[in-house]
């Protein structure tokens, strides 16, 4: 069962003990300080083994894409550089469909989830022995692999014999063919999500709520405010911060993840279920079209950066846990 | 009417939390439900009758999960291994050392956390082919060997290790190296613990990177096999197996999670960012 969710800043500290290192009293002065140069060309050593790797895995790629996006390939000529892969890019009715799908997938994946999630928090707060178990129930999802989430949810969706026909059949309704028509498809892709991804979110509202002092909530009782008021007034605002850093995380969630899409769908049935990075996936993998592929990867990777950058603040603060 | 009130959140939020608990419900009866395809209450959530295990051995005898087992514990363990070492070594020079342009690079670092490689899939696929690292299990591993996430927690624990240790060790005349791995290291456990916990987690469910980074069936990982495995049942009807095989895949964290409760949440919630 999950117990209490503490505040994020309760990463354990060992107290120091004067025993364990006897020297360690009062011998600051005696370390030798080293030369300010050595010490830098240290530091660089120690940051060249992420470097190395961060610039073959995360910079690079992003010059290659910004590169590759501006170099098109003739007919049977030498490439040549221009805008023509974006001209295409944005000449596509697919890529167009996938941004619409994206954005139709990100409100309808975010909105719900964090709304339940929240109102899961919200009423979990209190540590019994019931919440601790209604807790773990829905965190689960977050620890499976979104692949297998979605080989039980392509049962859970098939028409007729499937799960959710089987049950709903006891209420009179008629099979439906929930991934296989492209007017609900969208949705049955967007359920899957909010499933999996709810108790990821309600964990941090729970930590979040775990930092706002029981105090404050007394005192605005007294003075007379209701549950509402006490909701609107002081857990929302100070929720804020935690909000936000979780929005981050489903907003690059929603960018980054398609497993489910590709299991399940392919992208159908005609595009409904067509996402960004399935796109992209879909240039590269099927139609080896790399300078679309590129021009498309550096759309979302421009994105990103800008919600990095706008983010990065809210990030700082996010896990930010100084002692 | 107050008790009326908290009686219907009680009675709504235990309603939610079944409906979430649906789908593994039905993963546990169906795999363990006798007769194979074609049975025509697969969707029930009640067992009825005998339980059998013959889906188990059926999935288990026509996936290659021994080798998908090997070869994700593998990925897992070797990403997390490499990670230790450079997230420890520049988590330490963040926190301890002060040097040029230590905050631009910090930010630059932090750009991994928006930029992962599932976006970067197709600039990635011609470095790892460049390197003649294709379809080989080190490929799918080097994008995860630098982490800024795991960056920022080390740097975050080192910093809440007091200077004393490191001090002492180093009148006694210990290199740097030997204080980050030595001194620092065991004092930072709870930080590589939560940092594990989130690294094994991310690796053990992805499906796109490894998907996209090899094309052999002997490297591939669980959730790829996992895929293939699906698809090919799927066609049969054998949603009893189906269900075998997912738990098969899935069995193992949800195990170490129920053990371990306590600390993976409070890594979660430290980590944000996978």
């Amino acid at each position: 069962m999950i117990g209490r969710v503490s505040a994020p800043p309760d990463q354990p500290v060992k107290p120091v003990s004067a025993t364990a290192f006897p020297i360690a009293a009062g011998s600051g002065a005696i370390a030798r300080p080293r030369p300010r140069r050595l010490r830098g060309l240290a530091a660089y050593a120690l940051l060249l083994p992420s470097g190395v790797f961060l610039a073959a895995f995360t910079y690079w790629p992003v010059l290659q894409v910004a590169i590759g996006s501006l170099s098109v390939q003739a007919f049977g000529g030498a490439a040549h550089w221009g805008f023509g892969n974006y001209a295409r890019l944005f000449a596509d009715p697919h890529f167009a469909g996938a941004v619409r799908n994206n954005l139709v997938y990100a409100v309808g994946t975010i909105v719900p989830s964090l709304t339940l999630a929240l109102l899961f928090a919200l009423s979990l707060r209190e540590s019994t022995r019931l919440t601790a178990l209604l807790r773990t129930l829905i965190v689960l999802p977050l620890l499976i692999p979104l692949v297998a989430a979605a080989s039980l949810f392509i049962f859970i969706f098939l028409p007729g014999a499937g799960l959710l026909d089987y049950y709903l059949a006891r209420f009179g309704a008629a099979e439906t063919n929930w991934l296989g028509d492209p007017s609900l498809a969208l949705g049955s892709i967007i359920a899957i999500t909010v499933w999996k991804n709810t108790g990821y979110y309600m964990l941090f509202f729970l930590a979040g709520l775990a930092g706002i002092p029981q105090e404050l909530l007394d005192a605005a009782k007294i003075d007379g405010a209701n549950t509402v008021q006490r909701f609107l007034r002081i857990t929302l605002p100070l929720l804020c911060p935690t909000l936000t850093f979780v929005l981050v995380i489903a907003v690059l969630n929603v960018l980054t993840q398609v497993d489910h899409v590709i299991v399940m769908t392919q992208g159908g049935p005609s595009d409904s279920t067509s996402l960004l990075l399935y796109y992209i996936y879909q240039q590269a993998h099927q139609n080896y079209d790399i300078g679309l592929a590129s021009a498309a990867t550096v759309v979302s990777v421009a994105f990103l950066f800008t919600l990095s950058v706008v983010s990065l603040r809210t990030l700082d603060r996010g896990i930010h846990y100084e002692a | 009417m107050r008790r009326d009130a908290g009686l219907l959140v009680t009675v709504l939020l235990c309603g939610a939390a079944l409906l979430w608990a649906i789908p593994f419900a039905w993963m546990a009866v169906a795999s363990l439900r006798p007769g194979g395809a074609g049975n025509a209450d697969i969707a029930s959530l009640f067992p009825a009758g005998p339980l059998s295990m013959a889906n188990f051995a059926e999935a288990w005898a026509s996936g290659h999960f021994p080798l998908w087992y090997v070869n994700t514990v593998v990925l897992c363990g070797g990403i997390l291994g490499v990670q230790c070492v450079t997230i420890s070594l520049a988590g330490y020079a963040f926190a301890r050392l002060r040097f040029r342009y230590r905050e631009t690079l910090f930010h630059l670092f932090l750009l991994q956390l928006m930029l992962v490689p599932p976006i970067l899939i197709v600039p990635n696929m011609t470095t790892l082919v460049a390197l003649h690292l294709y379809d080989t299990l080190p490929g799918v591993m080097a994008p995860y060997f630098a982490s800024a996430f795991g960056v920022f927690l080390m740097r975050q624990t080192f910093r809440t290790i007091p200077r004393e240790y490191e001090e002492a060790a180093l009148v006694d005349g210990a290199s740097r190296l030997s204080i980050i791995f030595r001194v620092l290291l065991p004092l930072a456990r709870p930080g590589l613990v939560a940092f594990a916990i989130v690294s094994v987690t991310a690796h053990w469910n992805e499906f796109l990177w490894p998907l996209m980074a090899t094309s052999s069936p002997s490297t591939q990982v669980l959730t790829v096999g996992l895929a293939s495995f699906t698809s090919g049942a799927e066609a049969g009807s054998a949603w009893g197996v189906i269900a075998a095989g997912t738990f098969f895949v899935a069995a193992p964290l949800l195990v170490i999670f129920v053990v371990f409760q306590r600390q993976f949440v409070s890594s979660f919630t430290l980590s944000g960012i996978k």
